[in-house]
């Protein structure tokens, strides 16, 4: 037997349409390596004779106080090679980003239920898990009373991170002085990020007490000093690595690190490969997530619905440790203006602690919780004065060259919400439908029918102005071919594939003479997070930068062999033009060796002109502004709740795309996300009541917790990209996109909402909560029925 | 365990896998097809995303002889159909080695060889429209698409189908980064590139020689667990009736959680999946013209809904609905009630149309009715030993002048597909019509999961609704009715006080559709009615 056949017969080859330019649509770099299965993650790099296997022993309470581990009975074992405990750190007990409170071992207190207690190491994955599901057998805890909601927290004076204020003017007076006033509570959800790739971290030592990290995780170089902390060591020791990830979206940005730091100090202890890899119901149990929020508002308007004063307290849940609950919650107060003017306004940004899963960075990172409280109070001000919800957020947007100031003195210069707004009105008809959908609603018993078009506006950089740098370092080998090597992580974002698109376009280049390699901090130092939908701008101008370098040296001797000046010499489709005169680029490579010209070079940027007072909140944090409108119609059912999205109409401002394919998926991908999160993503913790689930989180895998399926995704949903610029000097003109069409199905949850207000006539507030699961909806359908 | 029966010597596990026949001698019982995959085999294509049969990262197709699937002739069989070969996508991480056994295994490996410089057009067209971002999730999608594309080349003339058909086969398959729009897409438009068909026959082949073996008895020395594939009834009655403790499985869909999850262990495993005579499906008519529709127990949960949904159409939104593509593939209609899961989806349905279960231990048969079965949360009937054998389902009869059937079921979850159902509601209403303006319900079963500890009919709604006239009163009388029958928990699925007030409404959403006078058509009380591809059953 054993004839080896091809089980599935080959095709004749296709060509495959590449192209070098800037603002063409190439596939992602990985794609054909994707499909077939052949694009190696973490897990499936060939493991090391020896490697040994890690799971974590997880805190089976919410709050206690550890007083034993019972380490000879984890160690006797079937497989246990060693466990591993805080005693066991020889530098520093901790993996928090900013704050040093997040230990890698619980230590004393145990804060959360689901926190790392101890690692067992084994020689296989299975013998490590089953080891560590013992730990409620082995630890010795006395229980302590917790906190799970953010509410309880906050009341009881227990912040992560002390109470932040952003004002302008006084909002007081223009509440007190305003024709309309309301007042009122929103409860909005967090959300797991579920990468689809888990958490995943191997450690391999190396020669001279140095250790390779293989790290899925947006934040190589803050793994690196994490874990030479951790083991007391000089980071020059430590190089993490990382090829691409199955996804992050925020979750890999810091709550990597305990999985790096563990895995380190086990492979560190034991000098041999260890290999961490929660199963997913840990990775749920240990990892933090979208931060939840509860707004408690205080609004003034006149009657157009203008707001005239507001002020506002954000509660967020913040979990057991600060981790990055500090800037979530300083971006989601420069984000509560959205796209709108708000002349005195008081914001109050409480960051709540419990015991839960310390909360994290996730695609928005605080941005969406704080523009959708806003949407909420102008919702509420349209249905409180009987007008079109849209002409009320229309009458309150941001003016050009007058009303344009943002509550943290920026000014905003770049504002398109009016044409791209109008746009997307006309083209979506929005105006008819609404007749159409008052008039089918009219005659409908059972269903309803609801329709909203809500804008978004999102400051692109880091609100700390010293992480908006990055580094590249682009080789051009002596056969013409390129290697392009930059801080930034690909997490599926495409970030590869357009910083390659660049290099090329610089150095006129088909696609495929650019190679992009692994992160890697031994080759670019010092880099931040691929993180605040930065990536691009960033990584795209240090590698345009060091591309430059090497092409500017290329002319000047192209113009010694050809003549003309070196200003003038053009390089494109693989040729080196100077007045009538050309040379392959490889065969100018090749004289350039010759004449011993640097054929590398490094590329370095910083974005200009940002800076920030973390103290008063003001300052210029963002470069720029990225805008975008959705405009969403659904089909309530209010016998039981359950809905559908009908359609959605996007249009999404990306300046001048550098890849049109792979911004659309990113404005797609968002919305459907984002339409999770505020619909169907619901998390549900067991209440601190001493039971034997006690604090756990009920919702911990994906039979539990549910994310969008294919049926989700509406039939009709059209996505297309505002005919823009960027005004600021961005990589050729383009725009941010991972984060700002994450605000776009805001337009999903007020369809839903104006459906609900229609089952009551419209004669009241829909109390709907977020996520609006069928059961919110159908609690507020109720209470728009029983309204008097 | 010692086995005072005659069994096979035992054997290793021999399956087709990238063109050769492996052999399996000292592997785990309970070792996962991708746990097998990623490290014995190094094939590290397959993913693990979650380990439970929920996200598809490890989709693969497992392929068999057609002809003994055909036996269970239902559309959804046939439609899986192959050539010689039936292809069928399973969950890599909730199947175990040795239910491989005489079957062959495909993964993304299989489509486009190192080397081959070209791609499967699913793949290319997943390239070409943009469809993989991250690309974890990408090789299960590749197979769920892969199967989607093979059947409808065998079975439709290579014509793409339905939108919304092609949703429903990616049920299984989640994807956090896309939105899904272009992998839909690209399933679109995979048949519009050069058509490259699956070369079945080295696999019917290997296939044909594998089936000469004998019954698999898998005991690999090392291992605690014994694991037995009998292949006819009389065989799996023995064992069990010889090994009573013994841990009977079917699709391992729970199973494979218990292993996975809680690290559970068994002595002694037996498989119901090669008895070929618990996988038949037959319609026997009676004397009196009534028909029974009699599901072997290892029906897998695709046939036995298709089977019946082909006879009661309104059934087929929950057929959809129920678990993904992949689940119900491995997963059991017999299995689903022997678990007997208080919000287990087919229960309830099952329940209000009078099944009864066939039980064997041994040579001794006996017959319960479905709503005594269950005893307690996760209890019911079943002794040690014994097994299911066949759901009988009676069928209602057709309509005529005088009388006329309803049969509904109704799926609540928070998310439209593959969710576990807040409640699942079925109700069968037979009315008098004699006088078409006053119906009177000669007979009415209610049966609802996710309501009680274990699927239960509701006795005082019934009789509330029994005997009377079919009007506004009584519907509201029973509604009120369920709120005595049904004190349902609170979770994290739902509210005790959500499930009441919906349970209610969907007796009135029945009334709604079915009242003499001004009933209402799906399209005003079903929100996903109308899409292409879906057919909502009210109004008969």
């Amino acid at each position: 037997m054993n004839q080896p056949v091809d089980a599935f017969l080959a095709t004749p080859p296709q060509t495959a349409t590449a192209t070098t330019t800037v603002g063409a649509s190439p596939p992602h770099e990985s794609a054909r390596l994707h499909v077939a299965g052949r694009a190696p993650y973490i897990d499936d790099l060939p493991e090391l004779a020896g490697t040994l296997h890690g799971a974590f022993g997880l805190s089976p309470v919410p709050h206690g106080r550890l007083r034993a581990i019972d380490l000879a009975r984890l160690r006797a074992q079937p497989g246990v090679v060693a466990v591993l405990t805080a005693a066991d750190v020889p530098g520093e007990n901790n993996c928090g980003p900013l704050v040093h409170d997040d230990p890698i071992f619980a230590a004393d207190a145990l804060t959360y239920r689901g926190q790392p207690v101890f690692l067992v190491v084994a020689q296989t994955r299975e013998q490590a898990r089953r080891a560590a599901s013992m730990a409620a057998a082995v630890l010795d805890i006395e229980a302590l009373p917790a906190r799970m909601t953010a509410l309880e927290g906050h009341a009881a004076g227990d912040h992560v991170v002390p109470p932040m204020h952003l004002a302008r003017g006084d909002a007081a007076a223009a509440l007190a002085a305003a024709p309309h006033r309301l007042q009122g509570r929103f409860s909005l959800g967090g959300q797991e990020q579920f990468y689809l790739e888990g958490q995943i971290a191997c450690a391999l030592p190396q020669e001279n007490d140095a250790l390779l990290v293989h790290s899925s995780t947006q934040h190589p170089s803050e793994m690196q000093q994490l874990i030479a902390h951790a083991l007391g060591w000089p980071s020059h020791r430590v190089q993490v690595v990382c090829r691409r990830m199955g996804g992050a979206f925020g979750g890999k940005e810091s709550q990597s690190a305990v999985f790096a730091c563990a895995a380190a100090l086990a492979a560190q202890r034991l000098q041999r490969p260890v290999k961490l890899r929660p199963d997913r119901d840990d990775d749920f149990l240990i990892t933090g997530r979208r931060h939840g929020f509860e707004f408690r508002y205080d609004v003034g308007f006149d009657d157009h619905g203008r707001v005239l004063g507001v002020e506002i307290d954000m509660i967020s849940n913040s979990g057991h440790s600060a981790d990055l609950s500090a800037p979530v919650m300083s971006r989601a107060l420069c984000h509560f203006d959205n796209a709108y003017w708000l002349p005195d306004v008081a914001m109050h940004g409480y960051s709540a602690r419990t015991n839960t899963q310390s909360n994290t960075a996730f695609r928005g990172f605080g941005g969406p919780q704080g523009a959708m409280a806003i949407e909420v109070i102008l919702d509420r001000i349209a249905r409180t004065l009987g007008r079109d919800a849209l002409a009320v957020r229309q009458a309150n947007f941001y003016g050009v060259g007058e009303r344009d100031v943002t509550p943290y003195e920026q000014r905003v210069e770049d504002n398109v919400i009016h044409p791209l707004v109008e746009q997307l009105a006309r083209e979506g008809r929005y105006a008819e439908r609404r007749a159409e959908i008052a008039a089918y609603n009219a005659a409908s018993p059972v269903l309803k029918k609801g329709l909203a078009l809500t804008p978004v506006k999102f400051g692109i950089s880091f609100n700390v102005a010293h992480l908006n740098q990055a580094g590249a370092l682009v080789h051009v080998y002596t056969d013409g071919s390129v290697l392009v090597n930059h801080g930034g992580t690909e997490m599926g974002q495409g970030l590869n594939t357009k910083v390659a698109q660049v290099v090329a376009q610089e150095l006129g280049l088909p696609l495929a003479q650019v190679r992009v390699t692994a992160t890697d901090t031994q080759k670019v130092a010092n880099t931040s997070a691929t993180a605040a939908s930065t990536g691009s701008d960033l990584n795209g101008k240090a590698a345009q930068n060091a591309a430059r370098q090497i092409r500017d040296r290329l002319a000047t001797l192209a113009a010694e062999k050809l003549g003309g000046a070196a200003s003038e010499v053009d390089f494109s489709a693989g040729r080196v033009r100077s007045g009538e005169r050309s040379i392959g680029f490889g065969e100018l490579v090749q004289l350039a060796y010759l004449a011993r010209v640097q054929l590398w070079s490094d590329g370095y940027y910083a974005t200009p002109g940002l800076h920030w007072d973390r103290q008063r909140l003001k300052g210029r944090p963002f470069f720029y502004y990225a805008y975008g409108g959705a405009l969403s119609e659904v089909l309530l059912d209010t016998l039981t709740g359950e809905w559908k999205l009908l359609r959605a109409d996007v249009l999404h401002d990306v300046g001048r795309s550098l890849n049109p394919a792979l911004d659309i998926g990113q404005v797609e991908g968002a919305f459907v996300q984002g339409m999770g999160w505020l619909t169907m993503e619901e998390l549900v913790w067991q209440p601190a009541d001493g039971s034997r689930r006690s604090g756990e989180l009920l919702t911990h895998a994906p039979s539990t917790y549910k994310i969008p399926t294919a049926n989700d995704c509406p039939a009709s949903l059209s996505v297309r990209l505002f005919d823009n610029h960027n005004g600021a000097d961005s990589i050729h003109r383009s725009k941010a996109v991972g984060e700002p069409p994450l605000l776009l199905p805001f337009s999903v949850f007020f369809a839903l909402k104006d459906a609900v207000s229609a089952a009551g006539g419209h004669r009241s507030e829909p109390p709907l909560r977020a996520p609006a699961t069928s059961e919110a909806l159908l609690d507020a359908i109720d209470a728009v029925r029983a309204a008097p | 365990m010692p086995m005072p029966v005659d069994l096979p010597a035992p054997r290793p596990i021999r399956f087709f896998h990238q063109g050769a026949i492996r052999e399996i001698t000292d592997a785990s019982p309970t070792r996962s097809v991708l746990d097998w995959l990623r490290e014995d085999a190094r094939c590290t294509g397959t993913k693990e995303g979650c380990n439970e049969g929920d996200c598809g990262a490890c989709t693969v197709i497992v392929a068999e002889l057609a002809g003994r699937a055909e036996a269970t002739g239902t559309d959804s069989a046939r439609a899986a159909v192959v050539g010689p070969l039936l292809l069928r996508t399973v969950n890599a991480c909730l199947r175990f080695l040795p239910t491989l056994d005489g079957k062959a295994l495909l993964t993304v490996e299989d489509l486009s060889p190192p080397g081959a410089g070209t791609l499967h057009p699913v793949q290319q067209a997943l390239v070409d429209h943009h469809g993989s971002q991250c690309g974890f999730c990408t090789p299960g999608f590749v197979m769920s698409l892969t199967a989607t594309y093979e059947h409808r080349q065998a079975q439709a003339g290579g014509r793409c189908p339905p939108r919304a058909e092609l949703a429903d086969a990616l049920a299984g398959n989640l994807c956090r980064c896309t939105g899904y729009r272009p992998i839909l897409e690209a399933g679109e438009r995979m048949f519009e590139l050069p058509v490259q068909r699956l070369d079945t026959a080295p696999i019917a082949a290997a296939l044909h020689m594998l089936s000469g073996d004998p019954a698999l008895h898998y005991a690999p020395a090392g291992h605690p667990t014994t694991f037995h594939a009998p292949r006819s009834v009389q065989a799996l009655a023995t064992l069990h009736a010889a090994a009573p403790d013994a841990q009977l499985m079917a699709g391992s869909t729970d199973i494979g959680l218990w292993v996975n999850k809680q690290f559970r262990r068994f002595d002694t495993l037996i498989a119901t999946g090669e008895v070929a005579e618990l996988q038949r499906i037959e319609c026997v008519g009676h004397d009196d013209g009534s028909h029974t529709l009699r599901l072997g127990a290892a029906a897998s949960l695709e046939d036995a809904w298709s089977a019946l949904a082909a006879r009661l159409p309104s059934l087929n939104d929950v057929w959809r609905r129920f678990a993904s593509p992949p689940v119900r593939h491995a997963g059991t209609l017999g299995g689903n009630i022997a678990n007997g899961s208080p919000i287990g989806d087919g229960a309830p349905v099952l329940m209000a149309l009078d099944a009864t279960v066939l039980l064997q231990h041994g040579e001794r048969q006996r017959r319960v009715p479905l709503d005594r079965f269950y005893l307690g949360y996760m209890k019911n009937e079943r002794q040690p030993g014994e097994f299911l054998r066949t759901l009988e389902v009676p069928l209602p009869a057709p309509d005529s002048a005088s009388r006329r059937t309803l049969v509904r079921a109704w799926k609540v979850s928070k998310r439209h597909d593959s969710d576990i159902s807040a409640l699942l509601g079925a109700v069968l209403l037979v009315l008098d019509t004699t006088d078409p303006v006053a119906p009177v319900v000669a007979e009415v079963r209610i049966s609802f999961g996710g309501m009680a500890a274990t699927v239960c009919r509701a006795p005082q709604a019934e009789a509330a609704l029994r005997g009377r006239s079919w009007d506004e009163a009584g519907v509201r009388r029973a509604m009120a009715a369920l709120h005595a029958d049904y004190q349902p928990m609170s979770d994290l699925r739902a509210s005790a006080r959500y499930r009441q007030r919906v349970a209610a409404n969907l007796l009135w959403r029945l009334w709604l559709e079915s009242r003499p006078d001004g009933a209402l058509p799906a399209e005003q009380l079903i929100v996903w009615h109308g899409e292409a591809g879906r057919q909502v059953v009210t109004a008969d």
